[in-house]
């Protein structure tokens, strides 16, 4: 049971609502219910439709998922569940329903972290990861580099973005070009039929003396907006195509750039790409190309585990069951900013206890 | 259990009387207060939470994220124990504790300057749907009448005969469940009364993590 444990895992932290099992590393189930549809015509997520939207559908996809897996809820060795980061409202559904889950069986309960569990998704598709691993995490939320020794208990951020999400990049973006939302797919389809040479967009925080693996798309995004203006106000055609591709690769090309660098900078010879971005083709191409180039193995996940979901969750949780990590209390809090630092939420109790029976040993 | 205002409250009923209750008043920590609130209640009944056969939950009106705290927790206990899970409307539970004879009113508070309330016949029988408005707008419509809440206490001078109890038990949202259950009642579904649509606002910068 120890290292091949069986682990329920939620996450609500945008607008999936997802449900996940695993035994160790391999996938048994994933169940997500999504509300993107109904924050599409506000152009991005909207919190409260988000928290609704999950209050409806969770009990349902835990259900789903359990089928899905063919186990009995009874089996489980642990509850896990996104405590954070994401937005408050909706974390805290997922995380009051895996609570009321775990009490009511009698299982233990993991609060996770999203950024570590983006990471940890991988060992469902390619194995346990090495240590240490590398990991460039890119979506709507978030573009960070991470160095992951040990995904259960040490992760250390190397860079973020200090402005936009990639992903953000993306929506607003294809919003400009009225494309609709979410802009990743439609940009990565419409590129693909462009030249990415077209146009020379600029590539944010790559001089000398910037940050080596923070990350800018806030100035590559007015930029595009500004070409794409210009070209409608001389009333010129706007070559959409060339657009997206020009955009695309400014984006990709600066994430594999910094990524790849990270690599060697810290003598880590493999690279994770997680998050929802992970399944723009061309990043994948160009990461795999770099990485070649440079004696990387590079590991990404199907798109569909890149993209936020409950297999994730129970993915880390299950590593945490197999290493024995703390498990969290009944108090567990959604937080909505919780540091990528804080792998997991262990129980207040189980730490309160260490300093009282060493307090105990100091004074009597 | 109820968690649409700021008071988290968890009773355990028997079909004839209230076994144990526990509660706190507090607004921002539903989430991390719920559980371990069912957990003390049981253990002080000495009950297993798999002997419940029935779960009754508040469904509001309530304004705070709080209030899906106690549904999503009703609605997994009730998949997981195989029971049925019944809604409460919350302020059914203050008119039950309110002991008022006579026509009156609840009204507990909306936040942003609002009250939800609704109008009551006796302690067991509410005279329409519940409805959010400002206290100034519906003063005229209850006046002489005594109005129980939060949302009352709030605004005297709206509601000059405003009364507590000032937030619900669930001891007393128990009691109206096992009555109406008793008499082969209806009880409505455990879905949310939010009775406001949704900021549809996109915030600027929803969900930026910036590792430190
Ligand atoms: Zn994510």
């Amino acid at each position: 049971m120890a290292d091949e444990p069986l682990v329920l895992g939620i996450e609500t932290s945008c607008d999936e609502t997802g449900v996940g099992i695993v035994r160790g590393t391999t996938l048994l189930a994933d169940a997500v219910a999504s509300s993107v549809d109904t924050h599409a015509r506000f152009g991005g997520v909207v919190p409260e439709i988000a928290s609704r939207a999950h209050l409806e559908a969770m009990v349902p996809t835990i259900e789903r998922a359990l089928k899905e897996a063919g186990i009995s809820a009874r089996d489980l060795d642990g509850i896990a569940v996104t405590a954070g980061p994401g937005l408050a409202g909706a974390l805290l559904v997922g995380v009051s329903a895996a609570k009321a889950y775990a009490y009511a069986l009698d299982k233990p309960l993991y609060g996770v972290n999203h950024l570590a569990s983006h990471i940890c998704v991988d060992q469902l598709e390619h194995g346990p990861l090495p240590e240490p691993t590398m990991a460039l995490l890119v979506s709507g939320g978030h573009s960070s580099l991470l160095l992951a020794p040990d995904i259960t208990a040490d992760v250390r951020p190397l860079g973020a973005t200090i402005d936009d999400a990639a992903g953000e990049a993306f929506d607003k973006i294809a919003r400009v070009l009225d494309l609709g939302f979410p802009g990743g797919p439609v940009i990565d389809r419409l590129a693909r039929e462009g030249d990415p040479a077209a146009i020379a967009f600029p590539r944010g925080l790559t001089g000398p003396r910037d940050a080596p693996y923070d990350f800018s798309f806030s100035g590559l995004k007015t930029s595009v907006a500004r070409w794409i203006e210009a070209k409608r106000a001389a009333g010129e055609d706007v070559p959409v195509r060339d657009v997206a591709a020009s955009f695309q690769e400014a984006v990709v090309d600066v994430l594999t750039r910094k990524a790849v660098r990270a690599c060697k900078d810290e003598g880590v010879d493999h690279l994770m790409i997680g998050g929802g971005v992970a399944a723009n083709s061309r990043l994948r191409a160009l990461a795999e190309e770099r990485c070649e180039r440079a004696g990387i193995r590079l590991r990404v996940p199907r798109p569909g585990l890149c993209t936020d979901n409950g297999a994730m969750v129970a993915a880390l949780g299950a590593e945490m069951v197999a290493r024995n990590r703390p498990a969290s209390d009944l108090e567990l809090s959604a937080d909505s900013s919780l540091p990528v630092t804080e792998t997991h939420v262990p129980g207040a109790h189980s730490h309160d206890h260490v300093h009282e029976v060493s307090k105990e040993n100091l004074y009597s | 259990m109820d968690t649409a205002t700021p008071a988290v409250t968890v009773a355990l009923h028997d079909g004839d009387r209230v076994v144990a209750e526990t509660g706190q008043v507090d607004a921002r920590r539903h989430g991390e207060l719920l559980l371990p609130a069912v957990d003390r209640v049981l253990a002080e009944a000495g009950v297993k939470l798999d002997a419940v056969t029935d779960v009754v939950v508040g469904v509001g009106p309530g304004p705070y994220t709080g209030l899906r705290v106690g549904l999503v927790t009703a609605a997994t206990f009730g998949s997981v124990l195989a029971v049925p899970v019944h809604g409460v409307c919350t302020l059914d539970g203050l008119a039950h504790a309110a002991g008022v004879e006579g026509p009156f009113a609840v009204a507990t508070d909306a936040r942003r300057k609002e009250v939800y309330w609704a109008r009551y016949e006796d302690g067991r029988t509410r005279t329409g749907e519940p409805a959010v408005d400002r206290p100034a707008d519906i003063a005229e419509r209850l006046a002489g009448l005594p109005v129980v809440g939060a949302g009352a206490l709030l605004y005297r001078e709206a509601f000059p005969d405003a009364r507590g109890p000032e937030h619900v038990s669930a001891g007393a949202l128990a009691s109206v469940a096992a009555e109406r259950l008793a008499a082969g009642r209806e009880l409505l579904p455990p879905q949310p009364l939010y009775l406001r649509r949704p900021d549809a606002q996109v915030p600027k910068n929803y969900k930026v993590v910036t590792p430190q």
